[in-house]
């Protein structure tokens, strides 16, 4: 037989991954019947961290845009949220939508803008446009200015969904508001990564990965980098904002320093996904367990908890720049997510010539 | 009349940022290297002449003599211990690196200061002014642009008139054939990085002495930093003060509108500037 | 004792092996000229001499001390200058500058080195003024006598390196390599590139060069060039010396036979 080769994306690994992705999956929707409230909070701050890194990573990992400035989209997407509730009276879960929509229209100025600088020049341009954003949401008087407004009751009160989850968990109005975004968040995370996922195996994603490794040869094969630069950054930017928009709903109160924080929506992104593994799907997913658990561990010692991981992110990246998941796929060759296609059969049939 | 007086305000502002920016300026025209950190280094300047001036009771611009030496030696050790080990081709390692050290050196001054804001006390120069017909100008912010063009004028210098300012060119040229002259590039870079954190301290100074600061204050100022760098055009040290009063400038007038315009007019004006001349005002070639 | 000497050298580029045991010598006062087609690894040899690739200690011996694992700027301070490939001149320096500039950092005696050698003897670090070994960069060579040596350099001496002609540039390197006043000169390939009347007048530098102390290796594609000039030749091939002799020693045949492989 001919047909002995084959190339194939799929690793023993990949295949264990995606059952067990699914039984994880179907464990986390039912996870309300069974966590505490406390718990169902925690698990949505790691989806939605973790949602934000594998943007950050889709980014800059795979685009080698580094951007300093990822706050802007999750600032706008929640004060689109709150601006659609508050003056437009719109449904807050369809606004979560909106969200995204109105990350992605500041992202095309502000691609438009930062692509023009290069390297670290353009992680710098993105903060000035995230700083540009807040500064001008905090004149917008509409949604509270510099002070920041809340999410009105009412809106709370008649958000879809919440009535049914009250009555199958037999749950308080808070909790089962919650769950629902808990959902939302679980939801979200499942198709980013599936989503980021699909995107570096179609061929777009092969060529993204060919521009991060050399930019002049994949030029010289016909790839054209800056196209996908505009992709990668309008679908970050996209997902990014959604996930600002969610995470606002379930806070029900917001502040422009807060929603534009560089350290909340950047600085641990970026720590999440460099301690995790830069460049690779698994590495966001341990990334955001690390930070869970130190942030657990050491929260209460405010500051130091900061220069803690500072100091954890300078060493990952001066003494193991692949990160944690880095450290263990060169140990032990595993590869959840394979993105490079490999070539194999042959070895029990004799080749014919 | 108001406005003359505006503009001027604006333009004496202007010479802060070219102090912020200058150091900036230096180390990337030598290694390429963008240090995310240069604003919170230069509060931890202020810092270091802050508790020069209250715990030594130093006039501040001697208590620049202890935090000059020490930020070289900061400046120096960073980059020979840290920095050059993240220098290469992929534009990663230094940026996470630098902005990690932007975080640890906030929370670090935190920590040893807490939250509070603070201000270098310089006695009767805060409020002195001069008239010139009727126009009065501060003389602080005289001094400080004043020591900007200073500043600019000793790094000219230094880069094109001195030894180690021919090793700067050579190493920043090509590394490997400096190298064959006799030079240590890790060396010439750790001394770069020194010499801009001596300039850090000098706009530690002026930025301690003319408001109020607290250890959150220092990425704002390497965003001002760097958009005068960006305007001026990479590489001009002329081109960076330019740039720094066109930040100014535009931070005096937009606060002059509507005081919480101030901050949003600089940055307006930098993006504009950037749509207008991408490569900035003063480009050099290459 | 040989002044410089290379013994089963190896060289590697990540898996890429370029040299296989090269054993080559230069004695005090010889010119040698190494030889062999593009890729013969003559330039990697020159790479791994001058430390810009580092080796094993003892795979090269400088007046019989292990030199192979020192970095550039040290070989260069024991009186070991390169012109390199491709000129290689500084372009945001003059002319004067990047004559001056090979001499600046010449003997180990630069303040860097000073506070080195001072720190050396509480960190156990080597000092750098003993790694020079005595070269204190003095002699026959500044800027006055390089520009005797080659004129055009005075009139051209505040231009930018890079906007002089190719011939010009040459000399511009071979005046920064002297600079430091070597023990031992290196040129590789200073003759590519350039047309036969300026490689005349370059290679008519070359006995004021010698009469100034320097032993000098050249590396030449020219093999002519290399025979008109040389005491020894070496010619290599695939990372090997694949003969030695004296020009008046060696036929055209051998030099053919070392040069492509194969006698023809």
């Amino acid at each position: 037989m001919a047909t002995a080769y084959s190339v194939t994306l799929r690793t023993p690994a990949s295949t264990a991954t995606l059952i067990a992705a699914a039984v994880l999956i179907v464990a986390l929707f039912a996870a309300p019947a069974y966590a505490s409230r406390g718990m169902i909070q925690d698990l949505f701050f790691i989806l939605t961290m973790l949602t934000l890194a594998q943007y950050w990573n889709l980014l800059a990992g795979y685009g080698g845009l580094v951007s300093v400035g990822q706050q802007a989209f999750v600032g706008i997407g929640a004060y689109a949220l709150y601006g659609a509730v508050i003056l437009g009276g719109a449904d807050p879960i369809l606004s979560i939508l909106l969200g995204g929509v109105a990350a992605l229209l500041l992202a095309i100025p502000t691609a438009f803008f930062a692509f023009r600088l290069q390297g670290a020049y353009f992680a710098i341009g993105t903060w000035v446009i995230a700083e540009i954003a807040r500064l001008s949401v905090a004149q917008w008087r509409g949604v509270g200015g510099g002070t920041g407004t809340s999410l009105p009751r009412d809106a709370l009160r008649e958000l879809a969904f919440v009535d049914g989850i009250r009555a199958l968990f037999d749950v308080r109005a808070s909790a089962a508001r919650d769950i629902l975004s808990y959902w939302l968040a679980l939801t979200l995370a499942v198709i980013t990564i599936a989503g980021v996922y699909w995107l570096l195996r179609t061929k777009r994603g092969l060529a993204l990965a060919a521009v991060r490794d050399n930019t002049e040869a994949a030029k010289s094969v016909g790839v054209d980098a800056s196209r996908m630069k505009w992709v990668v950054f309008l679908t970050s930017a996209f997902g990014t904002g959604l996930a600002g928009g969610l995470i606002y709903l379930q806070k029900a109160r917001i502040s422009p320093d807060a929603a534009f924080s560089v350290t909340d929506w950047t600085a641990y992104v970026i720590f999440i996904v460099v301690i995790g593994g830069i460049g690779t799907i698994e590495g966001p997913i341990l990334g955001v367990l690390v930070f869970f658990v130190l942030q657990s561990l050491l929260a209460d010692y405010g500051s130091w908890y900061l220069m803690v991981l500072g100091l954890i992110g300078i060493s990952v990246m001066l003494f193991a720049p692949r990160g944690l998941w880095g450290l263990i796929s060169e140990r032990t060759g595993l590869q959840l997510f394979p993105i490079r296609r490999r070539l194999v059969g042959g070895s029990n049939t004799k080749r014919e010539v | 009349m108001i406005w003359i007086d505006t503009i001027i305000q604006g333009i004496l502002l202007g010479g802060l940022y070219a102090l912020f920016a200058a150091g900036l300026s230096l180390v990337f025209g030598i290694m390429r290297l963008v240090n995310l950190a240069h604003g919170d280094l230069i509060i931890l300047g202020a810092y270091i002449i802050l508790i020069s001036v209250t715990v030594l009771g130093l006039n501040p611009f001697f208590a620049i003599l202890i935090a000059a030496p020490l930020m070289f030696a900061l400046g120096w050790a960073l980059q020979k211990l840290v920095l050059n080990r993240t220098l290469g081709e992929d534009i990663l390692p230094p940026l996470l690196v630098t902005f990690g050290l932007s975080v640890v050196i906030q929370n670090g001054l935190l920590e040893g200061f807490s939250a509070d804001s603070q201000r270098i006390s310089a006695g009767a120069l805060e409020t002195a002014s001069i008239s010139v017909g009727p126009i009065s100008m501060g003389v602080l912010p005289l001094l400080t642009f004043g020591s900007a063009i200073l500043v600019i004028v000793v790094l000219n210098h230094i880069f094109y008139r001195t030894a180690i300012g021919r090793a700067f060119r050579a190493t920043s040229d090509d590394a490997v054939t400096a190298s064959l002259m006799g030079i240590k590039p890790e060396r010439v870079f750790a001394t770069a990085t020194g010499l801009a954190m001596v300039v850090a301290a000098i706009a530690a100074l002026y930025l301690g002495v003319r408001a109020n600061f607290d250890p959150s204050i220092g990425p704002a100022r390497l965003i001002y930093a760097f958009e005068a760098v960006i305007i001026g055009g990479l590489g001009s040290l002329w081109g960076t003060l330019l740039g720094g009063v066109i930040i100014g400038v535009a931070q005096t007038v937009g606060a002059a509108i509507n005081p919480e315009w101030q901050i949003l007019a600089g940055h307006v004006a930098f993006l504009v500037v950037l749509l207008i001349r991408p490569r900035g005002l003063f480009p050099r070639g290459n | 004792m040989a002044l410089l000497e290379t013994k089963g050298l190896t060289a590697h580029y990540g898996d890429f092996q370029a040299l296989f045991g090269v054993d080559i010598h230069l004695e005090q006062g010889e010119t040698v000229a190494i030889i062999g087609a593009n890729g013969a690894g003559k330039t990697t040899l020159m790479r791994s001499i001058t430390g810009v690739l580092r080796n094993a200690p003892e795979q090269i011996l400088h007046n019989e001390t292990p030199i192979g694992h020192l970095p550039a700027d040290t070989i260069m301070k024991r009186g070991i200058a390169m012109v390199p490939e491709g000129r290689k001149l500084f372009p945001s320096l003059s002319v004067e500058e990047n004559l001056i500039i090979g001499g600046q950092h010449k003997g180990g005696r630069d303040l860097g080195d000073r506070i080195d050698s001072f720190l050396s003897r509480f960190t156990g670090a080597p000092d750098p003024m003993e790694l020079a070994a005595g070269h204190d960069g003095a002699g026959y060579w500044t800027l006055e006598t390089i520009y005797e040596l080659f004129p055009i350099l005075r009139e051209r001496r505040h231009n930018p390196g890079t906007a002089l002609s190719g011939g010009q540039q040459q000399m511009v390197a071979i005046g920064r390599a002297l600079m430091s006043n070597p023990y031992v000169l290196l040129c590789d390939e200073i003759s590519l590139g350039l047309a036969p009347v300026v490689i005349k007048d370059i290679y008519a530098a070359l006995p004021k060069i010698k009469e100034s102390g320097a032993s000098v290796i050249v590396v030449e594609q020219d093999i002519g060039q290399a025979l008109a000039v040389a005491d020894r030749v070496y010619c290599m091939m695939e990372g090997r010396v694949t003969l030695e002799g004296r020009p008046s020693e060696i036929s055209r045949d051998d030099i053919h036979a070392a040069y492509f492989g194969a006698v023809a």
